[in-house]
């Protein structure tokens, strides 16, 4: 068994943590019809994934069509021109492989898993839909999905405890008519509003090859893959790009706080701010900023909250990136018997302290030891959601490299505490926020 | 380049034998890429794959420590991580005398202080590796995992050994973790999935069956441990006569078994071992009985429908494992054809038996929108049913590759194998289990797969359990008339609130 596809060359002046350097190789290019094509070839087990983000997102709804992002990536697995309603899941079974898509804000991203020797028969099903997907679309396809979508937003937000506090946070963190107000899953009544037509148009304006990118990862020769792809995605007709989408303006001026029940047993507190979209100056910061404040045992907030005083059951710190506008959050769920005002007086006072005081180099060296580790743990998988495809894709929709691992590393090895302590001051006003509490609903 | 393309045309041409045209493909090799791509392919024909690539298995590299500890390498050299896991064959199924809870608390305790480090000082030192060090049990098994990046596995071996070897309970972090765990349990009783998964083992094992209650214990037994429990449990099973050692990643057999010899090869057993548990004899439910459990206002409801299945060891695995990708346990599979893409009442629907040391639940399973439950159950009922004739050709043949054509891949990361090990060593798996996988799922006849949804399928016996609105689908569900209705209280099902 060949297990060769990276190649670690040691870093000359390696930073503590004295990781090898990594580099992934690549080959890409770009079709006549504007598909940008990655493959990267790694034949440590013999499978191949094949990986493809299209740029379009919840983002580029319109108010009445919230969810309908997430509605069309269920449509794109009911069949295509060549292939029959059932036929892309049983075919791809039959072949031993599994597949899957996603919706986030930004982007939409499907990957088919096959074993090596099925690559020409995943290529086709997903050229196919790429080019042909309203061939076989009917109302009735759509209409099935919108009872399976609704069902996920069942699901995952109204049967789910404290469901409801997401959609209820980006309401809360951008104003209406920004393009992150609305949750991913969309509103229920939109839903049941969208239609054939709307799936039409979406296709046309957002599902043309210039507007995705197309990775293909494992066990095949390049040259083949490259033919094959040529062969498959070729015939799709290129269509013009989207339009620039308007972005209204969103900044928090003060605090915003709402309190709502929920079927729970215990209270839980979210703070949220507005920061710096993915990649910009204080996006990195801000993530190691979060692992100081809640990763581990020994970050200020679980020891404090959790350790010490053992009024919270859990808390949470994130840096959301996104690609128009991120948002740090803070989580934390109180034990039986407390409040979520003792926990934002304890929260509040560990955020001043690292606003007036920098974190210890051990602090900022324990964390940028776990978030590089993260990154050589990321590559064990070269299929499905956040395997090397879809980061190469990411990288790739984000940068314009694929292979962008190691710039992204020093993102955060060029920090210092004191860099911590200023975005903490910077992104993380105590009077400029989203304050949600979920707490028990009063019995009637 | 010579090299390539002649790599390429092999490829191409083995994939011929198996290709409705032949010639058009030989012909894209010879005209080459360009031709290829001014052609629009012909998509009335879908390509075939080739013959499935072979099973390349990694080598399970053994040996022993002095002191008797099995050691299983495997070697992975594409990124430089390491796994490291330390297996205790004795998980909550070993519990002594009802004490529920006690094989996951006495595992989480080891990392909560050992040696001369404290809970927040292992977390410190483990953190600052950069590596993951975590501890729990199973049913059948308890483990300690370390995923480190290789670097720093020399650090981190060291810390590892004195929390598995030398944890010393201390009294205040047993309150911790006791308040964590009681705190959970109150939390599961938001949650309807957790509701109905509890209330299913609870209705088909009874309070006694370790198997009726939570891995986690109930309020009543995590209340009532002390630190000399613990301690005794721990004594009586992390022992190296009931442990073994895998470790799979960027190491090499001859420079890692020196290393863990150090860390491990002195441990000896510090009590005697426990005598083995023997479970209360359970029978299979006698008539099907409907339990309802009631979350006023719920927009879904979670059904689960099933009895006890089979242990690991079952003669019946592979056509268990066939019959059940049919039924419910793969994207295409009828039971989500039905319910999720034909009526849309779910985002999913299941089967899975979960197979342990002894005989686990069967069970079918979704979340239903609540207008929709008693055509959801009428809809599990027909194709539980369904799958006790033969399973057409077609249908069975899509089953078995799906099984066995993915199973060459999935050996990837340092973490599916140590699982799949894991597997291997707890239930005493056969040395040529791996290699004879396909072949053994391959030979899976429909003679096969009817024979055991006879035995194993019994829709007429099945428990079923709904957590939902009751006000709404009460009347529907017993208008099914699928047999006697029993009301369960959220407090019957997890006790009074801790």
């Amino acid at each position: 068994m060949k297990r060769a596809a990276l190649l670690f060359v040691l870093a000359l002046a390696a930073p503590a943590a004295a990781q090898p350097k990594l580099e992934i190789p690549y080959t890409q290019f770009r079709l006549p019809n504007g598909l940008t094509v990655i493959l990267h070839e790694d034949h440590s087990v013999p499978m191949v994934t094949v990986n493809v983000w299209y740029h379009v997102g919840s983002a580029r709804e319109r108010t009445g069509r919230t969810g309908f992002a997430h509605l069309f990536e269920h449509l794109m697995f009911m069949g295509s021109g060549h292939v029959k309603p059932g036929e892309f899941d049983s075919w791809l079974e039959s072949a031993g492989g599994d597949n899957n898509g996603s919706t986030q804000n930004d982007r939409t991203n499907y990957y088919i898993n096959v074993p090596s020797n099925a690559l020409e028969l995943a290529l086709f099903l997903e050229s196919d839909r790429m080019g042909y997907l309203l061939d076989t679309m009917t109302p009735k396809t759509v209409d099935a999905q919108r009872d399976v979508v609704k069902n996920e937003r069942r699901q995952s937000v109204e049967n789910q405890p404290y469901g409801i506090a997401q959609v209820l946070i980006n309401e809360m963190l951008y104003p209406e008519g920004h393009p992150y107000h609305w949750p991913v899953i969309g509103y229920m009544e939109d839903l049941t509003a969208a239609s054939y037509d709307d799936v039409v148009a979406f296709f046309k304006k957002f599902y043309a090859p210039s507007n995705a990118s197309l990775v293909v990862a494992g066990d095949f020769d390049t040259a083949v893959a490259r033919r094959l792809i040529e062969k498959w995605f070729s015939d799709i007709k290129a269509g013009p790009p989207p339009e620039p989408m308007a972005i209204p303006a969103a900044a928090l001026t003060s605090r915003k706080t709402r309190t709502v029940g929920d079927k729970v047993q215990l209270p839980r507190l979210y703070l949220a701010w507005l920061t710096p979209r993915h990649l910009a100056p204080g996006d990195a910061t801000l993530d190691v900023l979060a692992d100081i404040l809640a990763g581990g045992k020994n970050s200020r907030l679980y020891k404090r909250l959790v350790y010490d005083m053992q009024i919270a059951q859990d808390v949470s710190a994130f840096q959301a990136s996104a690609a128009l506008s991120s948002s740090f959050m803070i989580i934390a769920t109180a034990r039986p018997g407390h409040t979520a005002e003792e926990l934002q007086k304890v929260i509040d006072e560990e955020i001043v302290k690292l606003q007036t005081e920098p974190p210890t180099a051990h602090e900022l060296e324990r964390s940028l030891n776990q978030i590089e580790a993260s990154f050589y743990n990321r590559l064990e998988r070269v299929g499905g959601f956040s395997g090397k495809g879809d980061q190469l894709n990411a990288y790739y929709t984000e940068t314009g490299d694929p292979d962008w691992f190691n710039e992204d590393v020093a993102r955060y090895r060029a920090l210092s505490a004191s860099d911590i302590r200023a975005a903490a001051a910077e992104f993380l006003p105590l009077d400029k926020r989203v304050e949600l509490t979920i707490e028990p609903e009063k019995k009637p | 380049m010579t090299k390539r393309v002649l790599r390429a045309a092999c490829w191409v041409l083995s994939a011929c034998a198996w290709c409705w045209v032949p010639g058009a493909v030989l012909g894209a090799v010879v005209l080459g890429a360009t031709l290829v791509a001014q052609q629009p392919p012909d998509r009335a024909r879908p390509p075939q794959p080739g013959p499935p690539p072979p099973l390349n298995l990694p080598a399970i590299q053994k040996a022993k420590l002095s002191n008797g500890l099995p050691v299983w390498v495997v070697e992975l050299h594409e990124v430089p991580v390491a796994q490291v896991n330390l297996l205790i064959f004795s998980g909550s199924s070993s519990e002594p005398g009802r004490k529920f809870g006690i094989a996951g608390l006495t595992t989480a305790m080891l990392e909560q202080g050992a040696g001369s480090r404290s809970a927040l000082e292992i977390a410190d030192a483990i953190d600052y590796l950069g590596a993951d060090l975590s501890a729990g049990s199973g049913f059948d098994s308890s483990a300690l995992r370390l995923h480190v990046p290789v670097a720093r596995l020399a650090d981190a071996l060291p810390i590892m050994a004195d929390v598995a070897l030398r944890p010393t309970f201390p009294k205040e972090e047993l309150d911790r973790q006791r308040q964590q765990r009681l705190t959970s349990l109150l939390q599961g009783r938001d949650d309807p999935a957790t509701i109905a998964a509890v209330t299913f083992a609870r209705v088909l094992f009874g309070v006694e069956h370790r198997y009726g209650t939570p891995l986690s214990g109930t309020a009543e037994t995590i209340k009532a441990f002390t630190t000399d429990d613990l301690r005794g449990f721990y004594q009586s099973v992390f022992r190296p006569d009931n442990a073994a050692m895998l470790v799979v990643g960027d190491v090499k057999l001859d420079t890692i078994v020196p290393m863990l010899e150090k860390q491990f090869g002195s441990w000896r057993p510090s009590g005697s071992a426990a005598p083995p548990v023997k479970f209360p004899p359970v029978d299979q439910p006698a008539t099907r009985t409907v339990y309802l459990v009631d979350k006023p206002g719920a927009p879904q409801s979670q059904i689960r429908i099933g009895w006890i299945g089979v242990p690991r060891s079952t003669p019946d695995y592979f056509p268990l494992v066939v019959m059940n990708t049919v039924l419910g346990g793969s994207f295409s599979s009828r039971l989500n054809m039905n319910l999720r893409e034909q009526h849309g009442y779910t985002y999913g629907a299941s089967s899975a038996f979960d197979m342990r040391a002894s005989a686990g639940p069967f069970v079918a399973a979704a979340g239903v929108q609540t207008d929709k439950t008693s055509e959801a159950l009428k809809e599990f009922f027909n194709e539980l049913n369904a799958i006790l004739p033969a399973v057409p050709a077609d249908e069975l043949a899509r089953a078995k590759n799906y099984v066995a054509l993915r199973y060459p891949s999935s050996f990837e990361t340092t973490g599916d194998i140590s699982r799949r090990l894991e597997d291997a060593l707890v239930f005493r798996l056969p040395d040529d289990y791996f290699s004879k996988y396909v072949q053994n799922i391959q030979a899976v006849t429909a003679a096969d797969v009817q024979r055991v949804a006879r035995q194993y399928v019994a829709p007429g016996k099945f428990a079923v359990v709904v957590v939902g609105d009751l006000k709404a689908i009460e009347p529907g569900i017993r208008a099914l008339n699928l047999g006697p209705v029993k009301a369960m209280a959220v407090d019957d099902v997890f006790g009074p609130k801790p």
